[in-house]
């Protein structure tokens, strides 16, 4: 009961896209179909998860100080496991997903996941947190892929559909659709929840900006616009 | 040399804007963007730190993943080396320049996760010709300068946004997307400039 209600928390109450609006660099950049955005949501999935459950498995021998870089070397071994296994069982999405997969270290879900869950809380609830918020995160940007796909190539899951003479508004596959669709994407999930998504990423934890390793700037903007 | 120079810059900076054409940096893109001053500083910053990890990284490549048959650790080797970079770009600022390290300060430790930094120095990875080290540094700097551009630009218009009429669902991020939506398709005039040329 309690592994489920961490499991739901991720794909709905924190949908990391709709809800914390974290990891937005691949949410905008490889949703241009729908199979791009399963294949970025599963290897995220798959990081998420081993990281997760290796960090918590640490937790209590990784000095405060350093954690940020213990974490970060966790997360881009992991990230290399899943580089070369895209690179050796499915090529085609390794090209199509490309710089975007290395960039998975950088992604501020898994980081964010780290140091304020895993760092905090056994085995079992990382790894199952880690695996909700994955799937969160493809729900969320499989979604946004596969509507830009819909208006901007005329197809779902590369089947066509709407025949030859309809011509796709190609915007919505090029860089200012991907702004597009997912602001209207977070606005619309504000308006049938009827709640706002908080001033900047980070703004859903508790423990505040400090505690915080999401690069989303907030604090830093507190600090330096006085 | 000096005209791929020149093409070089104009197709970082302009062409293939980091931000908004290649959606690189979006995090700090959307999250250090409230106002012009800040906007410019954490845009100095980055300039800073993907010219010197461009260097960094391009030597690490060479003389030790190369050499020792490792290039599959890219991934470690790199991010560990702009995290160290970072903290020592730190140190260096608050040893020597109080001024500089009091208005870039803030910025630093944001920046060793921003993926515009891992970006160019593997984008960078894709660079041919016996000039590499030159390209790779001045490749890492002009990106710099398109997000630069590109955050300073969007700031503007962010400053404008607060006192506007907007829907309730829409404040905060989704306007600020959608704004971002125009900005790219501005950005996109630019693509095609060097068919001519080249």
């Amino acid at each position: 009961m309690r592994l489920l209600k961490i499991f739901k928390n991720g794909i709905i109450d924190e949908n990391p896209t709709f809800r914390l609006v974290l990891g937005t660099c691949p949410t905008l950049a490889i949703t241009t179909s729908a199979v791009n955005g399963i294949g970025m949501g599963l290897a995220t999935t798959a990081v998420l998860i081993g990281s997760n459950v290796v960090i918590s498995l640490l937790r209590k021998f990784i000095p405060n100080k350093v954690r940020i870089p213990a974490f970060v070397t966790v997360i881009a071994g992991f990230v290399t496991i899943v580089q070369m296994l895209l690179k050796a069982y499915v090529p085609a999405l390794d090209k199509a997903l490309g710089i975007y997969i290395p960039l998975i270290v950088v992604n501020c879900i898994i980081m964010a996941r780290a140091e304020s869950y895993a760092s905090k809380n056994p085995v079992l609830d990382s790894a199952v947190d880690g695996l909700g918020m994955g799937i969160g995160f493809t729900i969320a940007i499989t979604l946004i892929g596969a509507v830009r796909e819909i208006l901007g190539n005329g197809s779902i899951f590369n089947m066509p559909l709407f025949g030859e003479s309809a011509s796709p508004a190609l915007a919505m596959i090029l860089p200012p659709g991907g702004f597009l669709v997912f602001g209207l994407a977070i606005g619309l999930v504000n308006l049938l929840t009827n709640r706002q998504v908080h001033a900047a990423g980070c703004g859903a934890h508790e423990a505040g900006c400090d505690a915080c390793p999401a690069n989303c700037g907030f604090a830093a903007e507190e600090k330096g616009g006085q | 040399m000096l005209a791929s120079i020149l093409i070089a810059f104009i197709s970082a900076v302009f062409i293939n804007n980091f931000v908004v054409v290649k959606f690189l940096g979006i995090c700090p893109f959307l999250g250090v963007s409230r106002n012009i001053k800040t906007a410019a500083g954490m845009g100095v910053a980055v300039i800073f730190v993907m010219t010197f990890a461009s260097s960094a990284t391009w030597a690490v490549q060479e003389f030790l993943l190369k050499p020792l048959e490792l290039e599959y650790l890219q991934t470690i080797a790199f991010i560990l080396v702009i995290a160290a970079l970072v903290q020592l770009v730190e140190m260096v600022l608050q040893k020597t320049s109080q001024a500089l390290y009091k208005a870039l300060g803030v910025y630093l430790p944001l920046i060793t996760t921003n993926c515009a930094v891992l970006g160019v120095c593997i984008l960078n990875l894709e660079i041919q010709g016996n000039a590499r080290f030159l390209m790779s540094t001045l490749n890492g700097a002009f990106s710099g300068v398109g997000f630069t551009l590109a955050i300073v630009l969007f700031a503007g218009i962010r400053e404008r946004l607060e006192t506007a009429d907007i829907p309730k669902c829409l404040e905060g991020f989704p306007i600020s997307l959608i704004s971002a939506s125009l900005v790219s398709l501005a950005f996109f005039g630019f693509k095609g400039l060097f068919q001519g040329l080249m």
